[in-house]
């Protein structure tokens, strides 16, 4: 629960690394390369999202000067 | 072999609960690394050494490395340590935890039930990986590769420099300049009452 | 000649429609109006003198005019039906409402209204005629309906007041009590029955009912109940008092003579049935005894003029209710006849009394109009002797006499009911001298600004004649109606002829005068000492409140109703439906408080819902 937008999206990182765990493991467990492949796939999520997801950052720091999640919130109501 | 699997885990996780609880930014990002690395002993140790190099390489090598590059340019100092800590209050890591609370509770519930019999050993080889890819999941990688192209344009246009508005220009030149907002139209709204309709 | 029976009710109606719809002057109106009633009587006459020279077949004759309704085995026609008592009925209703709409023409003048009275009296008229000729129930209780409204109508005819119309709402709802019991006994009828058709239901009724048998006793109670709202008898009897609130006029032809006779119509010729059913006849007798004892008691305490007229009406109504419930039918309508003359032109006179003194209704604020309205003198005084029963010379008498005599003798009469009878005679002249001694002798007390004008008093003049005239013909009447309502003596324990009952009837009419005399002329402060004494003003308090019936239905019937309507104000119903909206609208706002555009919130949200969500999948 960390209002720092980057801290934020660390936190996806680590989401998205566990998860990858646990498909290699199933994958593992039954000798399949499935569970590889299927990190891959979240691998390249990963990666996209955090590209696209560091620059909407620095667009959103540039215009606030502040990077707090909970001062954006214009979409409320 | 099991005793390194042990070891890293233990790692990883110690690492990552360290990430999430520092208040410098940096500080969190190198916790990261070390947590990514420590899941690549992991899956070495699980026999995957295919995904255990692409973790390294791709994901502490390429992302974190963007992370860094971002938290640099973004320049958080001090002060952003100090807001930090202000808002890291005892309180709110009350539903986190309970929330987990509950998933590892599922966890060991399903891992108990499922009296799995061990691993069935076996190291899955680089090779039988690259033939699964490009046969049956030959799909997934297109549209991988195409998810990349659309991220790579983005971030790309996401990026780039913003340039003056012809209406901010006239704005700083007339009334709206001097308004509480400072003539920018999205500052503008940003001091309205929270039960404004 | 027969064959323009339908012309009779035909015409006021028809009348009544150009009056409501189109524009007349004032004068045009009067013609069109009274012309109307005067052609309806003129019908009557001829269709009279038709039925009379050559009577037809089982002295009745139907006109059937088209078929109403046929569903089911019901199958009500629009028809005409004359014998002997709607005749009887017919002719003296169109006669008095002719003389009363010619009495109006110049009563009403100066009202804005104008046109708009005589298109309610009109369509009044039409409504009675209807009742009166009608050949089944149904079209009957839409006369009975008709003539409902037009009380209502004519009663709160100055709507401007409230007062006035409150007091037409009374009339309306507490008769409406009485014609959901009439509507109730006529669903009976057609259910035991299965025809609403008069002659062929008495023809059935007494085929298939014995005597005493419970269907027949429940239907004719519930005709009662109608009759007895319609009449303004007990316990439906609070409503005329306050109808007095309309104009003299109306007062005169519904309220006197016509429409609160309706009851006695409607059991009259339904009076198979009552035949079959003892125990009814014998409430009907005392439902009418118990009346005429407590308006006679009412009316001595009255101050208003018209109100006391009011009492009376509904104590001469208690007369014909008594005869009717004794067996002595032909009385009963003989006495409807003579107090149509009578009373009308009571209430005629009392409207020029109460116009000359300018809207004066208070009898002990008049005085000595003896000398200066000697015209309404004279005929108040022929009518109130023949209300009270000046034997020989009054049609009253004749009429009242032979009720009185069949409360002994007749099949249903008793001692009792013959002794209240003429405790009822006495009350009646006690009231009556009370009122024409207090109004037209003593001290002038108000003055007179306004003469009455030809058209108001050439109604009075023959009204008086009549109401001298009218008891010499009780025996061709007698054996006129017998066709119709057949008239037996019982036999009694103790034989007294008819000579002693008209001669004690006499005896106690004097003693009534001479006591008014004494109360009223004479010695009128004893009487005022009387009346304020504890006792006496408690008592006087209590007749003048009718017997407390007023207080007591609003107790027992009002003030529940009332207090159930408020506390359903917020209707439970409409609060269920309201309380769905009400709820939607409050989950919309504490939905409304999660849209917070936090992210952090949101990213709260969706890690509960997912840990929510596997443990769902896993355990359930």
């Amino acid at each position: 629960m960390r209002r720092n937008l980057i801290f934020i999206l660390m936190s996806i990182e680590i989401m998205l690394n566990g998860t990858g765990v646990a498909f290699v493991a199933a994958g593992s467990r039954w000798g399949q390369p499935d569970g590889q492949i299927m990190f891959l796939f979240i691998l390249a999520t990963a990666a996209a999202e955090v590209s696209v997801g560091l620059a909407l950052v620095l667009r959103f720091y540039r215009l606030r000067h502040n990077l707090d999640a909970d001062a954006a919130s214009e979409m409320r109501g | 072999m099991e005793a390194a699997f042990y070891i890293a885990a233990i790692v990883a996780i110690v690492s990552t609960a360290l990430t999430i609880t520092r208040l410098n930014a940096v500080h969190a990002l190198l916790y990261l690394i070390v947590s990514l690395l420590a899941v690549a002993v992991v899956f070495y140790a699980m026999g995957a050494p295919l995904v255990a190099a692409l973790e390294v390489i791709i994901y502490a090598g390429a992302i974190m490395v963007l992370f860094v590059f971002v938290v640099m340019m973004l320049n958080l100092g001090k002060r952003a340590a100090i807001t930090e800590g202000q808002w890291m209050q005892e309180n709110i890591w009350v539903g986190p935890v309970l929330l987990s609370a509950v998933l590892i509770a599922e966890v060991v519930y399903l891992i108990l039930r499922a009296r799995l019999t061990g691993s069935a050993g076996g190291v899955v080889d680089p090779k039988q990986v690259g033939l699964a890819l490009y046969g049956p999941y030959l799909i997934g990688v297109e549209l991988s590769s195409m998810l990349l192209l659309g991220a790579l344009v983005g971030a790309c246009h996401l990026g780039r420099p913003v340039l003056e508005k012809a209406e901010d220009r006239y704005d700083r030149n007339s009334d709206g300049a001097r308004a509480p907002s400072g003539g920018n139209l999205i500052r503008a709204g940003a001091g309205r009452p929270p039960d404004a309709p | 000649m027969l064959g323009l029976l339908w012309l009779i009710p035909a015409i006021p109606f028809a009348s009544a429609l150009a009056l409501a719809v189109l524009r007349f002057s004032r004068k045009q109106v009067a013609w069109i109006a009274v012309g109307a009633t005067a052609a309806s009587t003129l019908v009557s006459v001829l269709v009279t003198i038709a039925f009379l020279s050559a009577p037809p077949v089982a002295h009745s004759y139907t006109q059937v005019l088209w078929t109403w309704i046929d569903v089911g085995g019901l199958r009500p026609e629009i028809a005409l039906y004359l014998d002997p008592l709607s005749l009887i009925m017919t002719l003296v209703v169109a006669f008095v409402s002719f003389l009363i709409h010619l009495y109006s023409t110049e009563f009403m003048i100066d009202d804005d209204g104008y046109s708009r009275f005589f298109a309610y009296m009109n369509l009044f008229v039409a409504s009675m005629l209807t009742l009166l000729l009608a050949n089944n129930l149904l079209l009957l209780y839409l006369g009975w309906e008709g003539v409902g409204l037009c009380s209502y109508l004519l009663i709160g005819f100055w709507y401007r007041d409230p007062a006035n119309g409150a007091a037409g709402r009374k009339a309306f709802v507490v008769t409406r009590i009485g014609d959901t019991a009439m509507v109730i006994g006529l669903f009976l009828l057609f259910r035991d029955l299965g025809t609403l058709q008069i002659q062929e239901l008495m023809q059935r009724a007494s085929q298939s009912w014995h005597t005493g048998s419970p269907a027949a006793v429940a239907a004719a109670l519930l005709l009662l109940g109608g009759a007895v709202g319609k009449s303004a008898q007990l316990p439906l009897q609070t409503w005329l008092p306050d109808a007095m609130a309309g104009p003299t006029p109306v007062s005169a032809l519904i309220h006197a003579a016509t429409m609160v006779t309706a009851g006695v119509y409607l059991i009259a010729r339904m009076h198979v049935l009552y035949s079959l059913a003892p125990a009814a006849q014998f409430t009907v007798a005392l439902v009418g005894a118990a009346t005429l004892l407590i308006a006679g008691f009412s009316a001595l305490t009255q101050w208003d003029l018209k109100r006391v007229l009011a009492y009376s009406t509904m104590s001469q109504i208690g007369y014909m209710f008594l005869a009717l419930g004794v067996g002595a039918w032909p009385a009963a309508i003989f006495h409807f006849m003579t107090h149509a003359f009578f009373k009308a032109l009571l209430f005629l006179t009392a409207g020029i009394v109460i116009e000359a003194l300018h809207d004066e209704h208070n009898i002990f604020h008049m005085g000595g109009l003896r000398s200066r309205l000697p015209v309404a003198f004279w005929t108040f005084l022929i009518a109130g002797c023949s209300l009270a029963g000046l034997p020989l010379i009054t049609a009253g008498a004749f009429s009242k006499d032979w009720i009185i005599w069949g409360a002994w003798s007749g099949p249903g009469g008793s001692p009792g009911l013959w002794i209240v009878a003429l405790l009822g005679v006495l009350l009646t002249s006690l009231y009556t001298f009370r009122m024409i001694f207090l109004v037209f002798f003593g001290e002038a007390r108000s003055e007179v600004t306004k003469r009455p004008g030809k058209a108001m008093l050439i109604p009075c003049f023959v009204l008086a004649f009549l109401s001298i005239v009218g008891g010499y013909v009780k025996t061709p009447f007698a054996r006129f109606l017998e066709t119709v309502l057949p008239w037996t003596e019982g036999t009694h324990a103790v034989p007294i002829t008819e000579l002693f009952s008209e001669v004690a009837a006499a005896l106690v009419f004097l003693t009534g005068v001479y006591f008014a005399y004494i109360f009223f002329l004479r010695r009128r402060a004893f009487t005022a000492a009387l009346a304020s004494s504890v006792a006496g003003s408690a008592l006087h308090q209590f007749w003048f409140s009718d017997w407390g019936m007023d207080w007591l239905y609003d107790r027992v019937f009002v003030k529940p109703l009332v207090w159930f309507a408020r506390i359903d104000k917020g209707d439970f119903m409409d609060g269920f439906y309201t309380g769905v909206a009400r709820m939607n609208e409050l989950a919309w706002r504490i939905l409304s408080r999660t849209e917070t555009g936090r992210l952090r919130w949101y990213a709260a949200g969706i890690a509960a819902g997912s840990v929510v969500f596997i443990a769902v999948v896993l355990f359930l």
